[in-house]
């Protein structure tokens, strides 16, 4: 498009016919450049299909976009406290416009961080925005990931992107946790001195690797030089390659869309990228950027300077990390204190369980799940729909007991304060989470499967019955009834336009497989059966035509089905009749 | 009988068999409706105006906050929402924040209601390659092996490996200097011990004045430090610190247990434990007088002092560390050897058999 304007002498001709078209005085202007730049890179050719490519309209889907944003956002003001922070332990006396803390001893780090805060201007806006920040990228990043998850978008073919983003998700925490470190204030060193337990805790090689990390015994002189290396150099590169990645496999693989009229698994309907998404994603990376400056101005973030230098003879009481590591944080809180003692060893399972296993765990879970579905369902298909979640209740139900669980545990990060606010003991608190951890989850599950199932009878009813007129009639023998209408086609193609499950009965001939493929098929059936158990199929042509010539015949839909009891009352029952059949029946 | 509906096929209008997986056919896109902003220009020119004040306002606002930084003078504070804040600091906040979030909303705004809003369709198409692609290149790396010789000349292709596979190795050796390497004798030298000795003196952790028994009463706890602390600076200081930190209290010695083998470990009820959690390190800093409890604010393992220090609750696995204690001649409180056993969270090579176990004498 901003190819030059057709030189005059061959295009005269034409030009008596049909005036040549007029660009623009900014096209006129960016000609010579952009045809320098088409000579040599051929610019016009290559960004011709990214100009107008397609992107559909969801509000789920600026949830990654503002994970995207914030860590710009932290890139840029990161930036600029970089410019006055010295990561350094060696102790200076703190001669600062900071009264209260004149003449302490600290580490250099924390002097030139108070530096920041009291003595650039705009300092403090800046540490607070990147703080902020940071608590934003990484609850956007989780909330992203759960929008990804339950409606399915790490289906094939997009595996990759999720375990991509998984990696994102892991990262994220371990830049956010070495930032935190960097201050050197008490509260940041009482959770490297958590670190440091933390690492010495891992069996066989726990004291060689606290020796590696901190150079020498707790607290040393190098560890905040090599967060900062961490934290500004290598973390970030690696994020920053990755996010790449990440949005290079949307625009490849084209953005998933939802359901509905128009919509197909072979197309993307949306808005296109200029000018549409260039005003609506430019804007609201300024709005993500307005909010975190406004939060950076108005609401304090991790006063360091109450805290005072790192003391390894003082702490806080309530000290506690950033929200993120809450879950493990909590983990650790209500662990059973099991060690073992075995020789001249000690193998110190309350630590590195909770510490290192749950994180393992979580993420671990979280990059199989993609697969361990696919084998259940056997389904080898490319999804470019979204699932709306009620349709694969397990998978739904999944996720919500994943969500119990992590919420139980970062509950238990907030035990002491739980007690004292809500005047509970924190034994009580403690034993309970103790088990809830364990429990929650399954009953979570149980309630959100429920939930599921439920709403995909709401949409059968809807599909089969029409929707309430909120016409109350009264027919000549006295009793009132409602008339439902049926609902639009558009509605009708959006709620059964996913694909549904496939019903696979046990295997009972073992047929040409030998002993271990049919075990292996045997439990593959099993798990398939507990997938789909319970979840409704969609109604067939047949029945939605059968239903909608029910509804021609009396204009109610439940005249016909003789389910209406002497009360006048309508039957709801979704399964009477010739409802909706059952994925296992 | 195949039934047929019409489908939009790549762009082109077509009949196929309606797909039995959908029960309910396409209806196609729905129609579009046009906004306000469509069909009204009065309503068009009043959004235009709106988002043009909503970016006029941007540079006021970003001229307000370079005032701001030259005008506002640095120490003025001001009280709002509980909170004790800096004006300047405020204003930064304020301006730059306004400023960002109008520029976002205006832009937003006008892709609302301005720019053309009529969705448009774009096609998939398979990612996976044909099987004749697939069979080309396979073809092609083929030829791309055979040109190289490798198969014929096998031992290139090991040799390679071989030498990329341990070229790696310097890369790896040269980081044995991270840390020191935690042999026995380290350990023994390090982690497993404090500058605690016999005869050195219990001092106030702040002032470093020495502590005298008679000082104490009963139910008080004094937080302390070896006196030979004040030795050490820097990062000898802070290591040694995290290890040697101590509690001080003094209980009632009738309503508490002292074992057998600990008898001689206090003075007069003073008794002295490591202040660092056996969890993960936290200082410990809660004391809960009546009950001899000592909390951890960190994880709440809590501990008896009245009982050679036991876990009773929380996370931690092993007893506070006990540091014997005993007079000296001019009546202060000194130590009448290091700990017994390494204070502070565990490590893998700690011997932990010897820890104090409840119902130990």
């Amino acid at each position: 498009m901003a190819k030059p304007v057709p030189t005059a002498a061959g295009s005269d001709a034409v030009a008596a016919e049909t005036p040549p078209k007029q660009l623009g005085p900014v096209f006129k202007a960016a000609a010579g450049p952009a045809s320098w730049a088409d000579d040599r890179l051929g610019v016009a050719k290559l960004s011709r299909p990214f100009i107008r490519k397609v992107f559909p309209d969801h509000w789920s889907f600026l949830l990654g976009e503002i994970a995207l944003y914030s860590f710009i956002i932290l890139l840029l003001t990161g930036v600029f406290l970089t410019l006055w922070y010295k990561p350094s332990m060696a102790e200076i006396e703190y001669g600062g416009s900071y009264q209260l803390l004149r003449g302490m001893p600290m580490s250099e780090s924390f002097a030139s961080t108070l530096g920041i805060v009291f003595d650039i201007r705009g300092g403090l806006l800046i540490r607070q925005m990147h703080h902020w920040a940071a608590m934003l990228f990484i609850a956007a990043m989780l909330v992203h990931s759960l929008r990804i998850f339950f409606t399915g978008a790490f289906r094939k073919p997009r595996e990759v992107n999720w375990l991509i983003g998984v990696g994102l998700l892991a990262m994220g925490l371990i830049e956010g946790f070495a930032g935190y470190s960097l201050p050197d204030d008490l509260l940041s060193g009482t959770g490297l001195r958590f670190v440091d337990g933390l690492i010495r805790s891992i069996p066989v090689i726990g004291t060689w690797a606290e020796m590696f990390v901190f150079g020498g015994e707790f607290p040393g002189d190098l560890i905040v030089a090599r967060l900062y290396m961490a934290h500004i150099l290598l973390l970030p590169a690696l994020l920053l390659g990755l996010i790449s990645a990440h949005l290079a496999l949307v625009v490849y693989l084209k953005h998933t869309q939802y359901p509905g009229p128009g919509r197909t698994n072979g197309n993307v309907v949306g808005y296109p990228v200029f000018p549409v998404y260039m005003a609506k994603a430019g804007g609201f990376f300024f709005i993500v950027f307005g909010v975190i400056t406004l939060m950076g101005g108005l609401m304090q973030i991790n006063p360091l300077w109450t805290y005072g230098p790192y003391n390894p003879a003082q702490v806080t009481a309530g000290s506690q990390p950033d929200w993120y590591m809450g879950f493990v944080e909590g983990a650790i809180r209500i662990m059973p204190n099991w060690e073992s003692h075995i020789g001249g060893t000690t193998w110190s399972w309350n630590v590195a369980i909770p510490g290192l296993g749950l994180m393992g765990l979580l993420f671990g879970l979280m990059a199989v799940y993609p697969f361990v579905e696919q084998w259940v369902t056997g389904d080898k298909s490319e999804h470019h729909i979204l699932d709306r979640p009620r349709n694969v209740p397990t998978r739904t139900a999944f996720g919500v007991a994943a969500i119990t669980g992590y919420g139980l545990f970062w509950v238990g990060g907030g035990n002491d304060i739980i007690a004292t606010q809500f005047h509970v003991s924190l034994e009580a608190v403690t034993y309970f989470l103790r088990v809830m951890v364990f429990v929650g989850p399954v009953i979570a599950f149980l309630i959100a499967k429920r939930i599921c199932i439920a709403l995909q009878r709401a949409d059968h009813e809807r599909l089969l019955h029409g929707a309430e007129s909120a016409i109350i009639v009264r027919d000549p023998s006295g009793s009132y009834s409602e008339p439902h209408v049926p609902i639009s086609q558009e509605e009708a193609y959006t709620l059964t336009q996913h694909v549904d499950p496939l019903p696979l009965a046990p295997v009972t001939e073992q047929g040409d497989l030998s002993d271990k493929e049919f075990k292996a098929e045997q439990r593959r059936r099993k798990a398939t059966r507990f997938f789909f158990l319970d979840a409704l199929r969609k109604p067939s042509r047949a029945e939605l035509e059968e239903a909608a010539s029910h509804h021609e015949g009396d204009g109610n839909g439940h005249d016909g089905d003789g389910s209406r009891d002497v009360d006048g009352h309508d039957a709801k029952e979704i399964g009477a009749g010739s409802g909706p059949r059952r994925a296992q029946d | 009988m195949t039934e047929l509906e019409r489908r939009n096929v790549d762009g082109r209008s077509e009949l196929v068999a309606l797909d039995e997986r959908f029960p309910v056919p396409d209806p196609g896109e729905p129609e579009h409706l046009p906004r306000l902003t469509d069909v009204d220009e009065a309503a068009a020119d009043r959004a235009t105006r709106q988002i043009a004040l909503m970016f006029g306002l941007v540079p006021i606002l970003a001229i307000l906050f370079i005032v701001n930084y030259f005008a506002t003078p640095p120490e003025t504070y001001i009280d709002f929402a509980g909170l004790h804040a800096n004006l300047q600091h405020v204003i930064f906040g304020v301006t730059l924040g306004l400023a960002l979030t109008l520029l976002g909303v205006g832009a937003v705004q006008w892709a609302r209601q301005l720019m053309n809003d009529q969705e448009i369709v774009e096609y998939r198409h398979p990612h996976e390659s044909s099987d004749q692609e697939r069979a080309e290149t396979v073809g092609i790396l083929e030829q791309g092996v055979a040109e190289s010789g490798i198969t014929r000349r096998k031992v290139l292709g090991r040799s390679l490996l071989g030498a990329l596979g341990l070229v790696a190795l310097p890369g790896v050796v040269l980081l044995a200097d991270l840390g020191p390497w935690p042999t026995r004798k380290f350990i023994d030298a390090t982690l497993a011990t404090t500058i605690w000795k016999e005869g050195i003196r219990l001092v106030n952790d702040v002032t470093y004045a020495p502590i005298k028994a008679e000082q104490i009463q009963i139910g008080q706890l004094v937080n302390g430090q070896p006196e030979n602390l004040q030795d050490l600076h820097g990062t000898e200081f802070q290591q040694a610190k995290a290890k040697s930190s101590i509690i001080v209290v003094r209980m009632n010695p009738n309503t508490i247990k002292i074992p057998e083998s600990r008898q001689d470990w206090h003075v007069g009820g003073i008794l002295c434990y490591s202040k660092i959690c056996t969890h993960v390190g936290c200082p410990i800093s809660l004391w809960e007088q009546q009950t001899h409890h000592l909390l951890c604010p960190c994880h709440q393992s809590t501990f008896d002092l009245g009982d050679s220090g036991v876990v009773i609750f929380g996370p931690a696995a092993r007893s506070l560390p006990q540091l014997p204690i005993t007079v000296d001649s001019e009546g202060y409180l000194v130590a009448r050897s290091g700990f017994t056993v390494p204070v502070g969270p565990s490590y893998f090579e700690r011997d932990s058999r010897n820890d104090f176990q409840q119902g130990d004498n």
